[in-house]
């Protein structure tokens, strides 16, 4: 179901991310989501994230639909031309997958296929007006589509601690425009940080739903803040991560630090977005911590 | 000077507005410059008292050439509101660095030569995209500028005002951003979405 449905009755949306494995292999995925994600109203699955090669997005979203699992497809533009990107939209939305989520995308030099050619015909900006585009019946050449057109809840990303937030605000502003209809937002650490951007980013009147990333432990905190764009992590979290190795190391500390952001900042937005990272099995105790569940 | 052709007509009247210097770059005319419709616009222009200097030069790429061109008319340039360049992509974004503190624009768009990439190697550059950019950049060319070619503004990689693909490379939106700020055109940005055209030209 569309997500867009669920903003709109004011529901609290709770989605979380999954990432599709190198192979074709997706039993292990499909478990975990069904074994830990049956909570939240949509699993998004990541378009070879970090411009890593991997399984496609469109198939994954058609397994977890297999299984009942309502997904948001992610689509980034680094791979594909205008062409290639409407065609997976019109095959998702044969597929009955009505979510997606429009992103540039990572640059290929910064995955493990350095060699290949980085697309970008298309940002998420032009992105999400071909999808609005294909909506009213027409693709982008301005040719009629057959029969009635696809519906999405049109979705994008914005960074509220980035060091360039008003960059990102101009953007933001210029996603809405073309169609956004929800943000997820990079991860959040700094709840003041994260109440200050969404002061300003209350005037578009769009739903954001905050997100956050269980850290694992200092070493991968200290690393998101040094190579990860938007994310930072003030000296406090880290300290926290560091003072009991084996809490940490067991995952209560980072879902501790997690579920008070969430708490600190849950009257500011209109839903969470939880990229696990591979601990997906720490998102039901996350979601009781954080009284969401 | 790569290969030029000029926007359209009114579309240079829009961008003139009331009070604007016209730099006119004829430094490689041997490859192509569109000079018989450039002077009777700058005719009009001036006849309408639009234009207050025209500047007829060359090779304002180089920036030693276009300060020695422009220098004497630096009051003219400080009375106008904009300072409208007829020349490259890497012309118009030599005099836009030159002069960072005016809407520096574009009269023309510059258009492949297979094999010619121009004679002067800088620190700007211009992928002679077909459609100029500049005019709502500050500019600052997103083509040749952004790792990504991205024209519809600055993607989520942008660290420390450092592109993703490079540290050591401002990021050209964010620089985009700072120069509008600057101009006070903060507004240029809020374009609909711009989708390139691949197309080879006729
Ligand atoms: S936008 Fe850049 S690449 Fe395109 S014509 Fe202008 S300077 Fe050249
Ligand atoms: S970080 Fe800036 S320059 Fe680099 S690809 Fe993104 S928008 Fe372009």
């Amino acid at each position: 179901m569309r997500i867009s449905e669920l903003f709109a009755r004011g529901e609290f949306v709770l989605t979380a991310e999954v990432g599709p494995p190198k192979g074709f292999h997706l039993d292990h995925l499909l478990h975990e989501a069904e074994e830990f994600l049956q909570d939240v109203h949509a699993i998004n699955v990541t378009d070879c994230q970090s411009s890593v090669m991997r399984v496609s997005s469109l198939a994954t979203c058609k397994a977890l639909k297999d299984k009942g699992l309502n997904s948001i497809f992610q689509l980034t533009c680094r791979d594909r031309n205008r062409i290639a990107l409407q065609s997976d939209l019109l095959a998702a939305a044969y597929f009955g997958i009505d979510n997606m989520l429009a992103l540039t995308g990572d640059h290929t030099v910064m995955g493990d296929t350095k060699q290949a050619k980085p697309v970008f015909d298309l940002d998420s900006v032009s992105l999400l007006h071909c999808v609005k585009t294909l909506e009213s019946g027409f693709d982008i050449a301005g040719n009629e589509l057959d029969g009635d057109p696809p519906k999405f809840a049109k979705g994008a990303v914005v960074s509220p601690c980035s060091d360039s937030v008003d960059v990102q605000l101009a953007k933001m502003e210029r996603k809405i425009e073309a169609g956004a209809e929800y943000f997820q937002t990079q991860a959040v650490y700094d709840s003041e940080k994260f109440i200050k951007f969404m002061d300003k980013a209350k005037q578009f009147n769009v739903p954001v739903q905050l997100g956050v990333i269980i850290p694992k432990n200092a070493g991968m905190a200290n690393f998101m803040n040094n190579n990860i764009a938007g994310v930072s992590i003030p000296a406090w979290v880290i300290e926290e991560l560091k003072a009991d190795k084996e809490k940490t190391k067991a995952g209560i500390t980072g879902v501790e630090i997690t579920a008070r952001v969430i708490k600190e900042c849950r009257d500011y937005c209109q839903g969470v977005h939880i990229m696990a990272l591979g601990w997906e099995s720490k998102v039901p105790a996350l979601l009781t911590q954080a009284g969401l569940r | 000077m790569l290969i030029t052709q000029l926007k359209t007509i009114d579309e240079i009247r829009t961008l003139a507005g009331s009070k604007t210097v016209i730099i006119s770059c004829e430094g490689c005319k041997e490859v192509h410059f569109p000079e018989c419709e450039a002077t009777e616009l700058y005719k009009e222009l001036s006849d309408n008292g639009t234009a207050l200097k025209v500047i007829r030069t060359e090779y304002i790429c180089s920036p030693e050439n276009l300060d020695v061109a422009t220098r004497k008319h630096i009051d003219k340039i400080n009375a106008a509101d904009t300072v409208l360049v007829f020349a490259c992509g890497v012309g118009v974004q030599s005099a836009s660095a030159q002069f960072a503190s005016k809407p520096v624009l574009a009269a023309c768009d510059t258009i492949p030569l297979p094999g010619y990439q121009g004679v002067t190697p800088l620190e700007v550059d211009c992928d002679q995209c077909g459609e100029c950019y500049l005019n709502g950049t500050g500019g600052i060319c997103p083509i040749a500028s952004c790792s990504k070619s991205l024209v519809n503004g600055q993607c989520g990689g942008c660290k420390d005002g450092k592109c993703e693909v490079d540290k050591d490379m401002e990021c050209a939106w964010e620089r985009i951003y700072k120069r509008l700020e600057k101009l006070e055109l903060l507004e240029n940005m809020k374009y609909p979405a711009k989708l390139r055209n691949f197309a080879p030209e006729a």
